[in-house]
């Protein structure tokens, strides 16, 4: 009887404690950033938000990027879903806004002008039918960052990298001079896919992606993405790469990079700051050693050399979200926050007026390529859904260890494609 | 797992009717009605949300092109298992697989068989050499991955050291093709002999000493009592040792995880982390499945054909 009694008391608690809970708001908000300065950041503007709105609770919940990628079906089709959530766009964002689980923000983003403060490329990539589903929050670029002293010990000109040929060039001299050329994480797979696809920008251009989505030209088997694959093919043969280079992941070689021990990676622009944080004296490379040059052009190719590679980042509100998780996340993504990200040199700014807030010559560079950018391919195995751009991540992998040749490559992806679509 | 579950109610059901008094008393069929109706739904219960339900969902996802999205809709009859089964992958991990028996068989069994005939005798420190051999089977299967991944680096780790040491440029043997699986094989080895070790040391401290005195004293000699005597005795243990090595590799992923991921170029996967890799984190949750009821029609098929050849008097 005591038990029974007990335990009526606790329903009882409880149940109080739910309906003080839902008098408020509660904005549940799933991220997957490790680096705790900008979760700092982002702390500091969720408490004002809930300061400036009484009320409204901002809950930050993390989860790790693999782990992440892998839960996300099952979580969004749970009533415990979060109400904001990171996000790559591309193929996985048009798989969830046909399931249904997202919720429709258009009209809340267009209210006020607030749309207008973004930049159109980056909200576009969040837009799917013209309806849209999230926010983006940031840009990144591919491109080479090099390390200047072991460049001049190779006597090679950093400048003049102008062309595939070049950078072929440059690899030779620089392996004749005893200088690791150029170092990747090969476990991982996507670091070697940049080569391939940013190859693939450069031969074909944005006409080239589009007509092989709608299947023409042979598709992904189609002329410009094998020639992709023998010029990758070229420089593979120049065995380019640090030692065991396929059993690297990625921040192991960001951070061999940042140990000075190779020339030059092929880098999302963000790894300018992380080579300092996974170098082995967390120091790194300090920014007068540092260069960077934009992936060299193909002669012949079709792409403009303006053209970019790099990511569009940003957050997506899911069904049922309360209207306060849309209502944040504009208050979120908004000028001062983003020029204050941006002075931290964490992000490329989408709103304009938030690039006032960079202050390193290098990200101010990276902005003004991004601004000029005709076509910016987000990247492959995002853009393509995971079914399809986790092959294009193999195949890059293959060539770069010589188990496939680049005709069979591109035939591999096509076929992905086809079973996929 | 499945087979014990699925034995246990019908083995409580004749244990209970031969033992219990209430049978002479009452009618046959009513006290095994009441041992079924006390015995039966747990274990059946169990056995069909764990075991039949997601098997069947498993095979049910598999004729769908699905991304685990909403409800599957996209119906493709068997494409998925074709899809599978065009994989070089698939077979890669089917291969490695097979060369995890085969390593686990030809090498781990004998080496635990030796040492354990070795260690079942008292004397100073067996105990001890008996803990340091098992120890790495306590560890967890991912910090021993971890662990390894470090000992076989070939910028910092202990292999290279030792390489170093002759003056060779060490190999990076999780990085390449040709050795990746092999530096895999050296670890399973390295995690669970201690384990068959333990299982051989149990049974030989079980045997009948009076045996191994008799034929000693009929003046056979050492090696004649092991091959005539000793071993012939473990064979019920030698049957269950391989069978936990065979369904051990069949499941094998944590240690790989850490360890290559499967890679260079699909190298070291086993049929789990090809499942992973490619059904998992790509989303293809019909693919995923195929892939899932392949394994698990290996492993009853194993599981069925093992038990009725060599462990029917068990």
């Amino acid at each position: 009887m005591r038990l029974l009694r007990k335990l009526g008391l606790a329903a009882t608690a409880w149940l109080l404690a739910l309906g003080a809970a839902s008098a408020d708001t509660t904005v549940k908000w799933l991220h997957i950033e490790v680096n705790p300065a900008q979760v700092k950041i982002w702390e500091e503007v969720a408490r004002a938000y809930e300061a400036s709105h009484p009320g409204v609770k901002i809950e930050m919940q993390f989860l790790e990027n693999e782990a992440y990628k892998a839960k996300l079906p099952t979580i969004l089709q749970s009533k415990d879903r979060p109400h904001i959530i990171y996000s790559w766009a591309g193929g996985v964002l048009k798989a969830q806004v046909e399931a249904g689980v997202l919720e429709d923000i258009t009209d809340s983003v267009k209210s006020g002008g607030y749309s207008d403060t973004i930049a159109p490329a980056a909200l576009a990539a969040f837009t799917q039918n013209g309806r849209v589903f999230g926010l983006p929050v940031a840009l990144s670029q591919v491109g080479f960052l090099y390390n200047k002293d072991l460049m001049a010990k190779g006597n090679v000109d950093a400048g003049k990298i102008k062309t595939w040929d070049d950078l072929l060039g440059a690899v030779k001299t620089l392996k004749a001079a005893g200088v690791t050329p150029i170092v990747v994480g090969g476990a991982d797979k996507w670091p070697l896919h940049f080569y391939w696809t940013h190859l693939a920008v450069r031969v074909g251009g944005k006409p080239a992606f589009d007509a092989a989505l709608k299947g023409e030209n042979g598709g992904f088997a189609g002329e410009t993405f094998q020639k992709s694959g023998e010029l990758f093919k070229q420089l593979v043969d120049l065995q380019p790469f640090q030692n065991g280079f396929l059993g690297f992941k990625n921040p192991q070689a960001v951070g061999y990079f940042g140990d000075g021990k190779a020339a030059m990676i092929l880098a999302i622009s963000s790894f300018y700051h992380t080579q300092r944080a996974l170098a082995a004296d967390k120091v790194g490379l300090s920014d007068d050693k540092l260069g960077w040059f934009d992936f060299p052009v193909v002669p012949g190719g079709k792409g403009e050399p303006s053209d970019t590679l790099g990511g569009i980042t940003g957050w997506l509100i899911t069904k049922g979200a309360p209207k306060e998780a849309t209502d944040f996340l504009k208050f979120f993504i908004s000028k001062d926050v983003q020029a204050r990200l941006a002075s931290g040199n964490f992000i490329v700014p989408v709103v304009k007026g938030g690039e006032a807030g960079l202050n390193s010559a290098f990200m101010k560079r990276i902005a003004d390529n991004l601004s000029k950018s005709n076509y910016h391919q987000n990247f492959y195995d995002q853009s393509l859904g995971p079914s399809v751009g986790r092959v294009v991540n193999d195949v890059s992998a293959e060539i770069a260890g010589g188990s496939m040749n680049p005709q069979d490559a591109a035939k591999a992806i096509e076929a992905a494609w086809k079973q996929g679509n | 797992m499945a087979r014990r579950i699925a034995s246990s109610p019908s083995l409580g059901l004749v244990d209970a009717a031969a033992t219990a008094p209430v049978a002479v008393r009452g009618p046959a069929w009513d006290s095994r009605y009441t041992v079924l109706i006390l015995f039966l739904p747990p274990a059946l219960l169990l056995f069909t949300l764990f075991v039949v339900l997601p098997i069947g969902e498993a095979a049910w996802y598999s004729a769908f092109n699905w991304n685990g999205f909403g409800k599957p809709t996209n119906w493709i009859g068997l494409d998925n298992y074709r899809f599978v089964l065009e994989t070089r992958a698939f077979w890669l991990a089917l291969r490695n697989n097979g060369l995890i028996i085969a390593v686990s068989l030809l090498i781990q069994l004998p080496l635990a068989l030796t040492l354990a005939l070795m260690l079942a005798e008292r004397f100073r420190g067996a105990v001890a050499l008996r803990m340091l051999f098992f120890l790495p089977y306590i560890l967890a299967e991912i910090a021993t991955g971890l662990i390894f991944s470090f000992v076989y680096d070939g910028d910092y780790g202990l292999v290279a050291s030792i390489w170093r040491f002759f003056g060779a440029e060490a190999p990076h043997l999780l990085a390449s093709t040709d050795t990746a699986m092999l530096a895999i094989l050296i670890v399973i080895v390295w995690k669970y002999f201690g384990f068959h070790m333990m299982l051989f040391i149990a049974a030989l401290q079980s045997l009948d000493k009076n045996l191994v005195e008799a034929a000693r004293i009929d003046g056979a000699t050492r090696s004649q009592v092991l091959r005539h005597i000793v071993v012939p005795l473990l064979y019920p243990t030698i049957r269950l040792s391989v069978f936990f090595a065979i369904i051990g590799s069949l499941q094998l992923f944590d240690l790989v995880m850490p360890l290559t991921r499967g890679g260079p170029a699909d190298s070291s996967n086993t049929l789990v982390s090809f499942l992973y890799n490619n059904g998992i984190s790509r989303m293809r949750v019909g693919y995923g499945s195929a892939v899932g009821v392949i394994l698990f029609t290996i492993c009853v098929t194993f599981a069925f054909t093992y038990k009725r050849w060599f462990m029917r008097d068990e």
